[in-house]
């Protein structure tokens, strides 16, 4: 019995192995790329792992002629800026759909939820066109641009029905309390109840972040100027910088993917818990 | 309860959130139709009417119909494998054995790294003297051109949207896991089922509802694929690649094009709301409590 139990957890062993090392695959081999020097044939058959010229000088020679900190200062900016937004905006949003009787809250509701069938994809070329007309580009000034890059991802249906689902778990005597010892609503939103539906705030802003982190369509169309590329745009931009210096390219795409690495790494209980998936995905 | 607050307070928590819906949703939404009926090819400036030309052009243009046609080989590959293989790894995972934590960490890691990234990572890959056609010219197989021939471009482009999704609906399916219950497993064990009948008797009819879920969400998702395409082929070889969204891209961004453009948007926008119909009236009522 228990030599049947090992020998099964064996084979769902070898298969997860061979997963996760499929799923790490491309990196591995990107990072031997990156570390192997000029001496070394990178075409070689059969391919080395184990770089033989092994060097550090494609990183700092990336390092040297991209402008790495500037990529990631825009990425902070505007994934910052989006979750900021995204959770003052569905925090506000959701606390009446879920707590207050209004005329006009069906209408509401529905509307804020025909917005999920909207894929930004389809609707991206008038979005262009206003933020053009609203002068949000990079062309008029950086502060512009960032605006522009973050307004259209501001708020969305995900994180509003998130908040509202967040409120609705809040017992209604929590509030009461609150107004018999004489809070008007706007304390008794952002020092009673805000501070209870923290965990969902803390879903929505880390969901928020890697969506914008990686978010690259919107930003390629947009931007104009490479003083304002984002971490995606720049790693694009490596091929057309570096056509065919494979190093150079390997060691750009490595570095860029090291923040985002960290923040995972660190937070990755929220990715891997399963509590949390589809709750909020653009 | 009391009404504690003055009756345009519900409004004025949602106007913030219902400009920029207004400005960056819904304005653009009946704007995509507008726009489909003009012409900015002559003049980009100053657009003139052309009722339904774009539309008219477009269902003559053979390369729409290649685009189309793309789109849904994408979504008929990329939709069952990220259907069945995560729900597979979900069940394997989901066991009393060790470094479960590491494995999702690792089949994760693909879900969060930027997919330019990935891309680039693939297109290295597939490189003419790269390692996969080292490994393919070891198993006795003719080495390809993964990126460059139109026969394989586009199921290289999918194997890289394929590799992403993985873990991310392994997660979906692993938490539909927990919430079926153990007695059903144990009464098969009494009964001395094996691994695929407990699975194919208990497992697969409790958790079809997320089944259906993860179909829909990641068939929306492959109608609205662009960054594999752009940083791997920019829809080539001969268009073998171009999908829906790209060749919107191209039309728009490149030709500038804008008005016939939005005649393929709206097609776009019509095919994915109506999945996106069927998944929150099937398969997310309870998530938006309608």
């Amino acid at each position: 019995m228990l030599k049947g139990v090992k020998i099964k957890n064996i084979y769902t062993h070898i298969i997860l192995i061979m997963v996760s090392l499929l799923s790490i695959f491309p990196f591995i081999w990107l990072i031997s790329t990156s570390l192997k020097g000029n001496s070394e044939n990178i075409f070689a058959y059969p391919p080395q792992i184990i770089p033989n010229d092994f060097t550090w000088a494609n990183y700092s020679g990336v390092w040297h002629k991209v402008n790495f900190i500037g990529y990631f200062i825009n990425s902070m900016i505007v994934a910052g800026g989006t979750v900021i937004l995204n959770l003052i905006l569905s925090a506000m949003a959701g606390y009446p759909l879920a707590r207050m009787e209004f005329k006009g809250k069906k209408i509401t509701f529905f509307a804020v939820l025909s917005t999920i069938m909207i894929p930004f994809q389809a609707i991206m070329l008038p979005v262009y066109l206003i933020t053009l007309k609203l002068h949000l580009v990079d062309t008029v000034n950086n502060f512009a641009g960032f605006v522009g890059l973050i307004m259209p991802f501001a708020v969305n249906a995900f994180g509003i029905f998130l908040m509202r689902q967040a409120f609705l778990g809040i017992p209604k005597e929590m509030e009461e309390a609150a107004i018999v010892d004489g809070c008007n609503v706007f304390q008794l939103f952002w020092k009673v109840l805000l501070p209870m539906v923290k965990p969902s705030l803390a879903v929505l802003a880390i969901f928020t972040f890697i969506g914008s982190w990686g978010e690259f369509l919107w930003p390629s169309i947009v931007l104009t100027k490479e003083a304002m590329y984002t971490l995606p745009v720049g790693v694009n931009n490596l091929q057309g910088m570096f056509s065919s210096n494979w190093r150079f390219i390997a060691a750009g795409s490595i570095l860029s993917t090291i923040p985002i690495l960290i923040f995972f790494l660190a937070m990755q209980r929220y990715f891997i818990s399963g509590e949390n998936e589809g709750a909020v995905k653009g | 309860m009391f009404k504690y607050y003055w009756k345009y307070t519900p409004y004025l928590f949602i106007l913030p959130a219902a400009i920029v819906l207004l400005i960056f949703f819904f304005i653009p939404f009946f704007q995509t139709f507008l726009l489909s009926f003009l012409d900015y090819s002559k003049n980009i400036y100053s657009p003139e009417f052309i009722g339904i030309t774009n539309y008219a052009k477009l269902f003559q243009n053979p390369i729409f119909y290649k685009v189309l046609w793309n789109t849904f080989i994408y979504l008929f590959v990329a939709v069952p494998v990220l259907a069945i293989v995560p729900l597979f790894l979900a069940i394997l995972i989901n066991q009393k054995i060790r470094g479960v934590t590491l494995y999702k960490i690792l089949i994760y890691l693909p879900v969060i790294v930027s997919i330019v990234v990935a891309a680039i990572a693939f297109k290295w890959l597939y490189a003419d003297q790269g390692i996969l056609n080292y490994i393919v010219t070891l198993i006795g197989l003719q080495p390809a051109g993964w990126l460059t021939d139109p026969n394989f471009a586009l199921y290289s482009v999918i194997i890289v949207t394929i590799w992403k999704g993985i873990g991310y609906y392994m997660i979906i399916y692993l938490a539909a896991l927990m919430s079926v219950p153990k007695e059903l497993y144990e009464a098969c064990d009494i009964d001395g089922a094996g691994f695929f009948t407990k699975h194919l008797t208990v497992t697969i009819p409790h958790i079809m509802p997320t089944i259906a879920l993860v179909t829909t969400i990641s068939a929306i998702s492959a109608m609205k694929v662009f960054a594999e395409i752009y940083v791997m082929t920019k829809g080539g070889p001969l268009n073998s690649s171009k999908t829906i969204v790209y060749y919107i891209y191209e039309r728009a961004f490149e030709n500038l094009d804008l008005g016939y453009a939005s005649a393929m948007a709206v097609v776009l926008l019509i095919i994915v709301m109506a999945f996106s119909l069927v998944n929150i009236l099937c398969f997310e009522k309870n998530k938006y409590q309608i």
